[in-house]
């Protein structure tokens, strides 16, 4: 079963290295790993896409764990979270195309970033089943390039908390 | 004042209490050799070749219970030391490892002698530095010692380049650290502890199966008290041998691959499984699936990630082996009553039964071929007045000495597990004995794994450690030869080492002692002069070449169905091959 795993690690060189190897080295898969640093610029926030059984994904949380620069791991599937991954598409359009390419674009609320008499690129934020969907819609017309950020994702946050939170804020 | 980093490195080691270092020089740590030359506090062991320092780390370790230190140059140093590092990271021995880079502005140029040492280590060390500022030096060699010596023990390496051990800095050695991405679990949740001592009061067939982390957080003594007050037996695992003591009538030995029947046989039909220190091991386990059926589990063990890593455990404890006993036999000693021994007996009646039918058994002709665990029994019963240190390699005579040397305490024991690393004892017992000058330290090895660290005799010789080996020269890489045997129809492919050296004239061109125990009769007299001689010693003792190691569980069987003497095919095959491994009859072993 796929799992997202949310990973708080050390904002220094060589963590990467020492997750990817970690994967790698006992056979974990990794379907996408998203890493960038976070309001603390002292840590990163790494969303490891990965899939196993209860046993692996168990063992996948306590490796991680156990990494002396890993602050924090979360797996998401444990609760409610929303994800979201971007792509980019480079679309060959022939004159006759354009406005096919536009009105796609349109329907999934993406936008055009670059264009040139010949291709489009197109911008298109959401989830896994969302992208593919436009993937499949514009690949008739024949893609040229296709980069992908792989997922992050994010816990819901319960409603109590959201609730009490402006409270908070309110007494400091 | 302003100090060098080498200076640094130094202070920070006295700080540390570091004693002996083990270490071989090289271009970029020059420098730390010069200031290491000029004072006095800390002993430099020159090894002759890396891994030989990083092994004598590992029995220095493993003997005194605190980090050992090696240090080795750029490149090929560091890849040389990379076997002891992995070998220690497998059986969580504490070590620092300082490696020397080229200067900071040449990494990543491929300079001369210049290895990826960071990315080298990464998969067989706990952690690992490259100190690119002298002002982090300090901190950076406290957080080391820390992380090796602190949770679940392992090798940490720190690189140095060049121009970090010239420059200069403020020198303060920061009093304590912290990590925020680690903080080992000491103390067991205590509703767990009681679940598992609720599950021990229940048992009608407990078995206790201690590993390496009861040697290494000192549970000894609370591991006696537990199995004591509770009558329940002990199976040892490889590194846990030492941990209970071996002669104790509640001691069934070791389990496992090569352990003793009715060590397997209690683990395979007990009810209740305890096990402490130990991460089920395949060696342990053979059958994951089938390992101790009608058992539940008790799990304590300071690394999360040991627990359900391979099988299902009902009652997991995170936490410091002795911490968690500690707590346990509090628990218990108000709950145990008397009932304990009447409720037990069937098992113990079953055990006893166990035991005398296959106990561990040799049959050694008076005036046949010396048996090689003849050699083992005799050496532990000449010796075991004077608590020696006991290294091995890795092989059959590991496998017979983890049988039959019947060790009475723990950090006694220096071997390799996890890894299997041939050439091991040698080197690790040299370790020990540079922490104990006035023990007596053994090594049990083969003629194989002997060859494989062979050149540290003369750092034996030269730093005076007086070091015992015994070699059970089979001219066999002997475990190789039995599964041949018994799994690829007696094809001994490369397996028979034919020109094995003349051990005692390597001795003696070395500088040390060389001996030879031709007769089962000489045994005795030749072993007494090695261990009365302060010098080090190679007694070289010729065994019989086919003797298999017995009970054994094949690959992937399971516990309770064990191989306990040679095949009858295998015998058939045997008959016609003469029962000596001397020189007149190589022809024959060659074609056997």
């Amino acid at each position: 079963m796929e799992h997202i795993i949310s990973v708080t690690v050390e904002n220094k060189f060589g963590v990467l290295s020492r997750v990817a190897g970690l994967f790698s080295g006992r056979g974990f898969n990794i379907e996408s790993l998203s890493v960038a640093p976070t309001l603390d610029p002292s840590m990163s926030q790494m969303t490891i896409v990965t899939s196993g059984d209860e046993r692996i994904v168990e063992q996948i949380v306590k490796q991680l764990n156990k990494l002396i620069d890993v602050i924090k791991v979360v797996d998401l599937n444990e609760s409610e979270f929303v994800s979201r991954e971007t792509a980019l598409i480079k679309v060959h359009t022939k004159a006759e195309d354009r406005a096919e390419a536009l009105r796609i674009a349109d329907i999934f609320r993406a936008n055009v970033i670059d264009s040139t008499p010949s291709t489009y690129t197109i911008e298109v934020t959401g989830d896994p089943k969302k992208l593919e969907a436009i993937i499949n819609l514009l690949q008739p017309l024949g893609i040229k390039e296709l980069i992908r950020t792989g997922r992050v994702a994010i816990a819901r946050e319960a409603i109590r908390s959201a609730v009490s939170q402006p409270k908070k804020l309110a007494r400091e | 004042m302003k100090l060098t980093g080498s200076e640094i490195l130094i202070e920070c080691l006295k700080a540390e209490g570091v004693k002996t270092i083990f270490a071989l020089p090289g271009g970029v740590v020059l420098k730390i050799f010069d200031m290491l030359h000029q004072q006095k506090d800390i002993e430099v062991v020159l090894t002759r070749h890396e891994q030989g320092a990083g092994h004598m780390a590992e029995g220095y370790a493993k003997a005194t219970g605190k980090a050992g230190v090696c240090l080795v140059t750029s490149g090929p140093g560091m890849t040389n030391v990379i076997t002891a590092l992995a070998d220690a990271y497998m059986d969580s021995v504490p070590l620092v490892c300082i490696s020397g880079q080229v200067s900071t502005s040449l990494i990543g140029n491929d300079a001369f002698q210049e290895a990826d040492n960071i990315g080298l280590s990464r998969p067989c060390t706990k952690y690992n530095f490259l100190v690119k500022d002298v002002n982090d030096l300090a901190t950076t060699i406290k957080e080391a010692f820390y992380i090796a010596t602190t949770g679940r023990p392992g090798p940490v390496l720190v690189d140095i380049p060049k121009d970090v051990s010239l420059a200069k800095a403020e020198f303060t050695y920061p009093s304590s650290v912290a990590i925020r991405g680690y903080n080992p679990t000491y103390e067991g949740n205590k509703w767990q502890i009681k679940q598992a001592a609720e599950a021990i009061m229940k048992a009608k067939k407990p078995i206790l199966y201690v590993g390496g982390g009861v040697v290494f957080s000192q549970a000894s003594k609370e591991l006696l008290e537990l199995a004591e007050m509770t009558q329940i037996p002990v199976d040892m695992t490889l590194m846990g041998l030492g941990a209970f003591p071996g002669e104790h009538p509640q001691s069934m030995g070791m389990l496992g691959m090569h352990g003793t029947y009715c060590a397997n046989m209690a683990v395979h039909y007990s009810d209740l499984v305890i096990a402490v220190g130990a991460r089920f091991d395949d060696r342990v386990t053979g059958k994951v699936s089938e390992f101790c059926p009608f058992a539940k589990v008790i799990h304590i063990d300071i690394d999360p990630t040991s627990i359900r890593k391979n099988i299902h455990v009902d009652i997991p404890i995170v936490g410091d082996c002795r911490a968690v006993l500690r707590e346990l036999n509090q628990i218990l000693r108000a709950t145990v009553n008397g009932n304990q021994k009447d409720l037990r007996k069937p098992w113990w009646d079953q055990i006893r039964e166990w035991q005398q039918a296959h106990p561990l058994a040799y049959q050694q002709e008076p005036d046949g071929a010396i048996k090689p665990q003849h050699v083992v029994k005799r050496l532990y019963e000449l010796t075991k007045d004077r608590d020696p240190i006991v290294a091995t390699d890795v092989g059959q005579h590991q496998m017979w000495t983890a049988q039959y040397f019947k060790l009475a305490r723990p950090n006694r024991w220096l071997t390799s597990g996890g890894l299997g690393t041939m050439g091991f004892g040698f080197p690790a017992a040299m370790g020990a004995q540079a922490a104990f000058r006035d023990r007596l330290v053994l090594c049990v090895a083969g003629d194989g794994s002997i060859q494989m660290n062979m050149q540290e005799m003369a750092t034996a010789v030269v730093s005076k450690l007086p070091v015992k080996i015994i070699i059970l020269n089979n001219r066999f890489h002997g475990m190789v030869r039995q599964w041949q045997d018994l799994f690829y129809e007696g094809r001994y492919a490369s397996s028979y080492l034919d020109t094995t050296p003349d051990f005692v004239k390597l001795a003696e061109a070395y500088g040390a002692v060389g001996l030879r125990a031709g007769k089962v009769g000489d045994l005795d007299a030749v072993l007494k002069e090695a261990i009365s001689t302060d010098r080090p010693v190679v007694v070289d003792v010729p065994t019989y070449p086919y003797e298999n190691c017995y009970p054994m569980i094949p690959a992937g069987g399971c516990n309770h169905e064990m191989i306990l003497a040679d095949p009858p095919e295998l015998k058939q095959r045997m008959a016609g091959v003469p029962s000596t491994g001397s020189d007149e009859n190589k022809d024959t072993i060659l074609t056997a």
